[in-house]
């Protein structure tokens, strides 16, 4: 259509990804898969021209046999890694009871976190109490590990008499002060700066808390993550800048928020911020990452970017199907398999840990979500019509309800 | 009391929030090394430090969203937006998160932040530096809305926002920074050291929000107005022999409601004037709620006399701003029919 001027030039073409995953396990190849022990582990002050190479590896610590190895190996006490295990397996059972739930018309939205557990679960552990997530909706394990009522959980998602936000969010849209959770948006990407913003308002009052952001690969494309990284590196906010990238955003796959760079660690770098891949579903390599970001961040020495590699192995929601985008044995041929299957077989190669202990575990674990849900369900719910009282959702949109809200208030009590 | 500029009421506002609570802090593009390309936060980051007082990375919705999650931890900001015509990259953050943020967590945690901006038109800066967009938040559940006309209310008013513990948007009619613009943009500008308001109460003192205040008491009519028209409104009644009584809102959310009516009542006619266009503007909701409280006490239909429904025009400033000639034809109008 377009005659070129000097004859040197084709027509432009515009570039629309076109992802190899949509087809299947062959895309895995782009993972830049590094060996278990292969990655260095820097002092926590080492130039970020120096561990420039680290948003392109992986970090690893499990290897194929369960074995921890190289020099990310944390020092973690069987107990706690028992623990962990544990918090992983509350969370998919968690997940699998809402589900059910949804199926059986009991709620009307969840979201769940399948094969992603590794990673809130073990940097949950790996903080301290005081230090602040900003999560996005797949971070349940966060609340889990923390020990936050699961009872509770159920009653927001169920949106019921007892819900601690009084049935104003979605379900999974938790908020928890005391234990450490910020309130979802899900307006993406919002949470990243307001995370940087504590991250400064800690540091400005001289606090010794820590802030640590959350966002998936897709939404990293949101203006917001841009804000939180420019802030984060000009005032070199005590942070860590967690991406998630479980490689799917609804239907589209990474490559439409990566555009040509070849990692989103490499986000990171461009501002002079150490940013790390690593591989998200080795609970001791999430563990070792996430203390020495978080040490790096409680010495002065700034934030961190660490790029989680996962698989978003369940659908986006309940509103989603996956089958209509993506081949069904997406999660099976994941060259990085389960989170809890490879703890699971690494506690078995330390001898802490038998298929007897398992099953007594998965049997207590099993029981005390259903006990959980029977406490929650006695609190009844939405869609039964057993909610907070109507008056209730004038409270709060102001620290006093000035007179018009006063005025509405009182139109909905007639 | 000592005669101050709307600038050096705001800046006194700053330093004596910022002396009366370690928690407020104040950053923006150009305030703290600068002072502000309106010179509103000079001298804070010499006499306060460059921890309380500093400049930001050109990005709105990083400083609001940091402003967010400062709030969330428990600090007070008090952020500047260079021109109210440049936080439209901080909506998101304004209307989705600091407004919702107590609502949606129950309480759990708030947004106390206060987030100045200039508006308005009158200093040739088109369409990009000229702009009201008060009826953006007035729409947002969980927001107050607050606009300043003179130097005694923008230090009562401001220090009033940044006390509070919601999110106030603080609007600076920028024409108003260094007098009573009256409209008369062909004569010289009366300064504000000549006016009683230019008198600002010295230390911690406080305007309530909500509460409105009666510019200039009359029998004729009532004009609702706000920011830079109370003074025009002001100039028409003058020029044009009309005993109007002109109420500056100082807050539009919440609206006081009461000394609205009480004056339409009395006056039994009613203009709404206001520099934003017109349509969806804050006047139809003043109009609303005369019309629905007031309406057997009007002798005549509302008018709302405003900037027109197009974007702000450079050259062509004076034609779109409703200055007191259109006012004032407004008033004789309303008092025929």
């Amino acid at each position: 259509m377009n005659s070129d001027v000097d004859g040197n030039h084709a027509a432009l073409r515009l570039r629309i990804p076109e992802p190899s995953r949509r087809a299947g396990p062959d895309e895995n190849a782009a993972l830049f898969l590094s060996n278990a022990g292969e990655a260095r582990r820097p002092d926590l002050d080492e130039k970020v021209e120096r561990i420039a190479l680290m948003r392109k590896q992986m970090v690893r610590v499990l290897d194929d046999d369960g074995a921890a190895v190289g020099p990310w190996a944390p020092e973690i006490s069987a107990e706690h890694l028992r623990a962990g295990l544990r918090d992983m397996m509350l969370v998919r059972r968690l997940d699998a009871r809402m589900m059910r739930a949804h199926r059986q018309g009991m709620i009307s939205f969840y979201m769940q976190c399948l094969g992603e557990e590794a990673i809130s679960c073990a940097q949950q552990r790996a903080l301290r109490p005081g230090d602040m997530h900003f999560p996005t909706y797949r971070q349940q394990g966060l609340l889990v590990a923390a020990g936050y009522p699961m009872v509770d959980m159920m009653n927001q998602v169920l949106s019921n008499s007892h819900d601690p936000l009084k049935g104003r969010q979605l379900p999974v849209m938790y908020s928890s002060k005391d234990f450490d959770f910020f309130s979802i948006s899900g307006n993406l990407a919002t949470q990243y700066i307001q995370a940087v913003g504590w991250a400064m308002a800690s540091a400005m009052r001289g606090g010794t808390a820590i802030a640590s952001a959350w966002i998936g690969e897709g939404a990293s494309a949101e203006s917001d993550f841009h804000s939180a990284l420019v802030f984060a590196s000009t005032y070199q906010a005590p942070v860590i800048l967690n991406v998630v990238n479980n490689h799917w955003a609804i239907s589209t796959p990474e490559d439409f928020a990566r555009g040509a760079a070849a990692t989103f660690a490499d986000r990171g770098f461009g501002f002079g911020i150490p940013a790390l891949r690593v591989d998200g579903n080795d609970y001791l390599a999430v563990h070792a990452v996430s203390t020495w970001a978080a040490e790096r961040a409680r010495s002065n020495l700034g934030p961190t970017m660490i790029e989680w590699i996962t698989l978003r192995s369940g659908a986006h929601s309940t509103s989603d199907d996956p089958s209509g985008y993506r081949p069904d044995d997406t999660a099976a041929t994941f060259p990085l398999g389960d989170p809890i299957e490879r703890l699971r077989q690494h506690l078995v190669a330390i001898g802490q840990w038998d298929d007897a202990r398992h099953a007594t575990l998965s049997d207590e674990v099993d029981g005390f979500v259903d006990a959980a849900f029977q406490e929650a369900n006695s609190n009844g719910s939405a869609k039964a019509g057993e909610t907070s009282s109507a008056a209730t959702m004038f409270d709060d949109v102001y620290a006093t309800p000035p007179a018009h809200l006063l005025e509405q208030r009182s139109q909905v009590m007639d | 009391m000592p005669a101050m500029t709307m600038i050096e009421a705001i800046r006194d506002a700053h330093a004596v929030a910022m002396e009366h609570d370690d928690n407020v802090v104040v950053f923006g593009q150009d305030v703290g090394y600068y002072g502000g390309v309106f010179r509103c936060t000079q001298g804070l980051q010499q006499r306060f430090g460059s921890h309380r007082c500093f400049d930001t990375p050109i990005n709105e919705a990083g400083i609001v969203g940091a402003a967010v999650g400062m709030a969330a931890f428990g600090m007070r900001p008090c952020v500047e937006i260079q021109f109210a015509d440049y936080m439209y990259p901080a909506y998101d953050q304004i209307v989705s998160e600091a407004a919702r943020l107590r609502h949606r967590s129950a309480g759990d945690f708030t947004a106390p932040l206060t987030i100045r901006m200039p508006t308005g038109g009158g200093i040739f800066g088109g369409q990009t530096h000229s702009q009201s967009p008060e009826a953006l938040f007035t729409h947002v559940a969980g927001l107050k809305t607050v606009v300043a006309s003179n130097p005694c209310d923008a230090k009562g008013l401001l220090l009033s926002a940044i006390l509070d513990d919601d999110p106030v948007i603080f609007l600076e009619p920028k024409r108003l920074y260094n007098g009573p613009f009256d409209g008369h943009h062909d004569r010289p500008l009366v300064p504000w050291s000549a006016h009683p308001l230019g008198d600002v109460p010295e230390g911690l003192y406080t305007i309530e929000l909500g509460k409105a205040r009666v510019h200039r008491a009359g029998s004729d009519l009532t004009v609702l107005t706000y920011g830079t028209l109370v003074h025009v409104a002001h100039a028409a009644a003058e020029e044009f022999g009309i005993d109007a009584e002109i109420i500056d809102l100082r807050t539009l959310v919440p609206l006081d409601t009461e000394t609205v009516i009480e004056s339409v009542v009395k006056t039994g006619r009613c203009i709404i004037v206001h520099e934003a266009t017109l349509t969806s503007g804050f006047g139809a909701e003043l109009s609303a709620t005369v019309q629905e409280r007031a309406f057997h006490h009007l002798e005549a239909p509302i008018i709302r006399v405003c900037g027109w429904d197009t974007p702000y025009p450079h050259a062509l400033e004076w034609s779109y701003f409703p200055g007191p000639d259109r006012v004032g034809k407004a008033m004789l109008g309303i008092m025929a029919s």
